[in-house]
C-alpha cells in the first residue's frame, strides 16, 4: 500500500471508509488523485475475511482489536427525549472497522422512490416538520444508483411496479432465494392483493468480480462475511483504492478536528493514533472529505470550532446536526405450525412494497417496506426471545424450544420526519475516552410517525394472520434513539442559510470541505439508507473528480 | 425491530450480566477457550472460582433455570463450566456479585432449615428461586446459564451441542434451500 508523510500535503483527505467514504477513496485514487483515509476503528479481517467469527459469544463481545462496531463505553454518547431533559448515557453505536457499517450490515440496498426527492412540493409540508425537497432529482441521481449496483454488486429483482424505483439496468445479479417467511409474505399477500419482492441486497448470489456468492450461513448482520459475498467497502471498493497506489488507508486514526487556516479553508485532519498511544498526528490535505456517517460527520463539524467558525465548521447555517433521522420501527412476530429455519441465509428476506407511497387517506403522511425475518441467533434468541412465557424455568424451556423455528418477525422501515429540534451535538458535560466532548443525541418522533409506525405495526398483524400464524403478536413500535441508520444532520440544499452543503455536497461555507454521507439527506426516505448513500457518493465523486481537474476545485 | 436495535437486543437484554463487563473483560475468552473443560468428567473439584460447595450450588440453580426435563437442560449442557469459566475470565467483574449472592443463598437455606440450595426440593428450590428473581445474583446466574446452553461449545457449555440441538439450530454455516417448510 502506497504510504504518505503526514507532513506531506495530499489531495484528499477521505474521513470515515464506510459506504461513502469507501466510494470517495476508490473514485478519487482510480481518478489519480493522492488520498489518504482515515478510519477510527481498526482493520478488522480486511485482507484476510475468512478469519472474521461466527462464534456469537465472541462477536457479541469482542476484543477491542476485534471489534466491528463502536462501544458505548468508549465512544460514550448521551440520549435524552428533549431539551428540556438532562442527557442519560446512550447505547447508540455503528459500524467502526474499515469498511465502516458496511462491513457488518444487514445489506438492504433499495433506491429511493423518485418522488421521495421532492416530498414537501409532491405532497406539501407539515407543521413542526422540516421536511423540504432535495436539491437533487431522482433522475440526477439514477445513474449514480446504477453505477453503484454494477460496482459494488447488489442483488435483486427488477419488479415492474409503482412501489419500486424506476432502473435503467437491472440489478447485475439474481435476488436471494426466497425463505420459509419470504413464502408466508406470499401466502398471506395472495389473500390481501399485496406485492411481495425478494430482498434487494448488497449480498452477491453468484461469484462477481472475482468474489464467491453467498453460502446462506445464516450469521450474517451483525458479522463480518467469511466468503466476501457481503459487498462492503472493505472488499468491493477499498482494495481497488489500494491497487491504484494512490491511497493510503489508516486505521486505528480517530480524528479530532478538521483544521483551517485563516483564510476559511481546510488544511488537513488532526487524529489520534489509537495504536500509537494516541499520539497527535496532522494528515494535511489539499480537500478534505467527511464520510464519518450521520453522527459523527456532525459532531466532529461541532468539535471543529475557530474563530473563523466559533460555531462549529460549516455551521453559519447553525443546522449541522439538526433534522436527525435515525430510524423508526416496530412490527409483528407470529408462531407457524412447521419450522421456518430463518437462521439460515441472510437475516432479511423479502420485502412487502404496497404501502411505500404515501396515501393521506390512511391518517398520516408517509410509508414503509415491510421486510420478513425469523429467529436471531441462539445466544441472542435464548436471553431474550420467548414470547408470553417467565424468563427461566421449565415454562421458559417449553416456549423457548417450541418457538424458536417457528417464528417469523415483520420488521418495517418507516419514514421519519425531519425535525428541527432532533439532533446530534456535544455533550456539555460527559466526554469520551479520548476526553473529547461526547456526542449528545437529543429525539423525539412527530406525532405523524407514531400513527406511522402504529399502522404499520397494525398492518404486520394483519399479514401475519393471513398468512395462518398460530399466534400474533405485535412487538410494539420503536422511536428512534439513535443507530447506524441515521442520516440528515448535514442537510444538502440550494441556500445556505438552511442546509450545510450544496447540491454536490460541498460546504456552503468551505470551499474545499465536501460533507458525503447520511448527513447529507433532506427527507429519510422509507430508511434503508445505504443504497442512496453509495449512490450520492458515487455522484459526489465524479463531480470532485472533475472539478478538481478543471481547476474549480484547487488541487 | 430495525436491524440496529436487534444488534442492540442483546446488550440491553443483559442488564444483569452488563454487557460493559462482558466487553471490559472479553480478551480473557480466548484463552479460556484454549483450557476449556469441553469434555468434562464431572469432577467438579477443577473448579476455577467455585469452591466444589459454590459449585454444587450453582450448578443446582442452573438445573432451574434451564431444568431437564424430557429433554437435556442445563446440566446435561454443562452450563456449570461455563458459567465457572466466566467468573475467571471475561466475567470476573461479576465474581464478588456472585459470592455475596451465595452467602445470601446459604442464609436464605439455613432459615428454612435446609442443609444446602441443591439438597432441597425441587419445589423448595423454584421458591427460592422466584425470591431472588429480581436480584443481581439471580440475573447473571440466568444470563450465564442461558448463555452456558446456547453459547458455542468451546466456550465450556453447550455440550455436544446439546443447546443447539433443542431449538433446532445447525451451525454448518452453509446451506441450501429449501431452507424450511414453507419454502419448498
Amino acid at each position: 500500500m502506497q504510504k504518505y508523510d503526514p507532513a506531506t500535503e495530499v489531495d484528499f483527505v477521505v474521513i470515515g471508509s464506510g459506504a461513502a467514504g469507501g466510494v470517495m477513496a476508490r473514485q478519487l485514487s482510480q481518478a489519480g488523485f493522492s488520498v489518504v483515509v482515515l478510519e477510527q476503528g481498526g482493520w478488522g479481517a480486511y485482507g484476510h475475511e475468512q478469519d472474521y467469527s461466527k462464534d456469537e459469544l465472541a462477536n457479541r463481545f469482542p476484543a477491542p482489536v476485534d471489534r466491528l462496531m463502536s462501544d458505548p463505553s468508549l465512544q460514550r454518547n448521551t440520549f435524552r427525549r428533549s431539551a428540556a431533559e438532562k442527557a442519560a448515557p446512550g447505547g447508540h453505536n455503528y459500524g467502526c472497522v474499515i469498511g465502516g457499517g458496511t462491513v457488518t450490515y444487514g445489506a438492504s440496498s433499495w433506491r429511493h422512490l423518485p418522488w421521495e426527492f421532492n416530498e414537501a412540493s409532491t405532497f406539501g409540508g407539515m407543521a413542526g416538520t422540516g421536511i423540504a425537497d432535495w436539491p437533487i432529482s431522482y433522475d440526477e441521481l439514477e445513474p449514480y444508483y446504477t453505477m453503484a449496483e454494477w460496482e459494488l454488486g447488489i442483488a435483486g429483482e427488477r419488479v415492474d411496479t409503482p412501489f419500486m424505483a424506476p432502473m435503467s439496468k437491472p440489478y447485475p445479479l439474481p435476488p436471494q432465494p426466497i425463505k420459509s417467511s419470504g413464502a408466508l409474505f406470499k401466502l398471506a399477500s395472495a389473500k390481501l392483493g399485496l406485492t411481495v419482492v425478494p430482498n434487494v441486497a448488497a449480498i452477491i448470489t453468484q461469484p462477481y468480480k472475482g468474489r464467491g456468492a453467498c453460502i446462506n450461513c445464516g450469521m450474517c448482520s451483525g458479522y463480518g462475511c467469511q466468503t466476501k459475498a457481503r459487498s462492503s467497502s472493505a472488499v468491493a471498493l477499498l482494495p481497488d483504492a489500494v491497487a491504484t497506489n494512490k491511497c493510503e488507508i489508516r486505521a486505528n486514526a480517530y480524528v479530532r478536528e478538521i483544521s483551517v487556516d485563516r483564510s476559511g479553508k481546510v488544511t488537513g485532519a488532526v487524529y489520534f493514533d489509537k495504536a500509537n498511544n494516541n499520539r497527535e498526528v496532522f494528515q494535511k490535505a489539499k480537500v478534505v472529505v467527511l464520510s464519518a456517517n450521520g453522527t459523527e460527520t456532525p459532531r466532529l463539524l461541532l468539535m471543529s470550532k475557530s474563530a473563523r467558525f466559533p460555531n462549529g465548521l460549516a455551521n453559519s447555517s447553525g443546522v449541522v446536526g439538526k433534522y436527525l433521522m435515525s430510524g423508526n420501527g416496530g412490527g409483528a412476530s407470529a408462531l407457524f405450525e412447521h419450522p421456518l429455519n430463518e437462521y439460515k441465509g441472510c437475516v432479511t428476506g423479502a420485502a412487502i412494497l404496497d404501502y411505500v407511497p404515501n396515501d393521506m387517506k390512511r391518517g398520516f403522511y408517509g410509508g414503509g417496506r415491510m421486510t420478513a425475518r425469523g429467529f436471531t441467533s441462539p445466544m441472542e434468541y435464548g436471553l431474550g426471545g420467548v414470547h408470553g412465557a417467565p424468563t427461566w424455568g421449565v415454562a421458559y424451556k417449553k416456549a423457548l424450544i417450541e418457538q424458536a423455528n417457528r417464528k417469523m418477525v415483520i420488521a418495517n422501515f418507516v419514514t421519519q420526519m425531519p425535525i428541527e429540534t432532533n439532533c446530534v451535538d456535544l455533550d456539555p458535560e460527559v466526554k469520551d475516552a479520548w476526553g473529547l466532548p461526547a456526542m449528545r443525541i437529543t429525539s423525539t418522533s412527530h406525532p405523524n410517525d407514531f400513527k406511522v409506525m402504529e399502522f404499520f405495526r397494525d398492518k404486520a398483524v394483519e399479514i401475519l394472520h393471513a398468512a395462518g400464524a398460530k399466534e400474533v403478536w405485535a412487538d410494539g413500535i420503536n422511536d428512534s434513539r439513535g443507530g447506524a441508520h441515521s442520516r440528515g444532520t448535514c442537510r444538502m440544499g440550494n441556500d445556505p442559510k438552511s442546509s450545510v452543503v450544496n447540491k454536490f455536497h460541498r460546504a456552503h461555507d468551505v470551499p474545499n470541505l465536501f460533507v458525503v454521507d447520511g448527513s447529507s439527506f433532506v427527507t429519510g426516505g422509507r430508511n434503508h439508507p445505504t443504497m442512496t448513500i453509495s449512490a450520492l457518493a458515487f455522484r459526489a465523486a465524479e463531480h470532485l473528480a472533475a472539478a478538481a481537474k478543471t481547476g474549480n476545485v484547487k488541487i | 425491530m430495525s436491524e440496529d436495535d436487534r444488534r442492540q437486543f442483546l446488550i440491553q437484554a443483559m442488564t444483569g450480566v452488563s454487557a460493559a463487563w462482558l466487553a471490559a473483560s472479553w480478551p480473557q475468552i480466548a484463552a479460556a477457550a484454549d483450557n476449556s473443560w469441553g469434555q468434562s468428567d464431572g469432577n467438579w473439584s477443577q473448579f476455577a472460582f467455585f469452591t466444589p460447595a459454590q459449585g454444587a450450588e450453582v450448578e443446582a440453580m442452573a438445573a432451574q433455570i434451564f431444568p431437564t426435563t424430557d429433554t437435556p437442560g442445563a446440566r446435561e449442557a454443562q452450563a456449570i463450566i461455563f458459567i465457572d469459566t466466566a467468573l475467571t475470565t471475561f466475567a470476573k467483574g461479576q465474581q464478588a456479585v456472585v459470592t455475596a449472592g451465595l452467602t445470601d443463598l446459604n442464609a436464605r437455606v439455613t432459615a428454612q432449615g435446609g442443609r444446602s440450595f441443591a439438597a432441597l426440593s425441587e419445589a423448595q428450590q423454584v421458591a427460592l428461586l422466584t425470591a431472588i428473581q429480581t436480584t443481581p445474583f439471580f440475573r447473571a446466574i440466568r444470563d450465564l446459564t442461558i448463555m452456558g446452553v446456547f453459547a458455542a461449545p468451546q466456550h465450556g457449555g453447550n455440550f455436544n451441542k446439546v443447546g443447539w440441538k433443542l431449538i433446532g439450530f445447525d451451525d454448518a454455516l452453509n446451506f441450501h434451500t429449501p431452507f424450511g417448510s414453507y419454502d419448498v
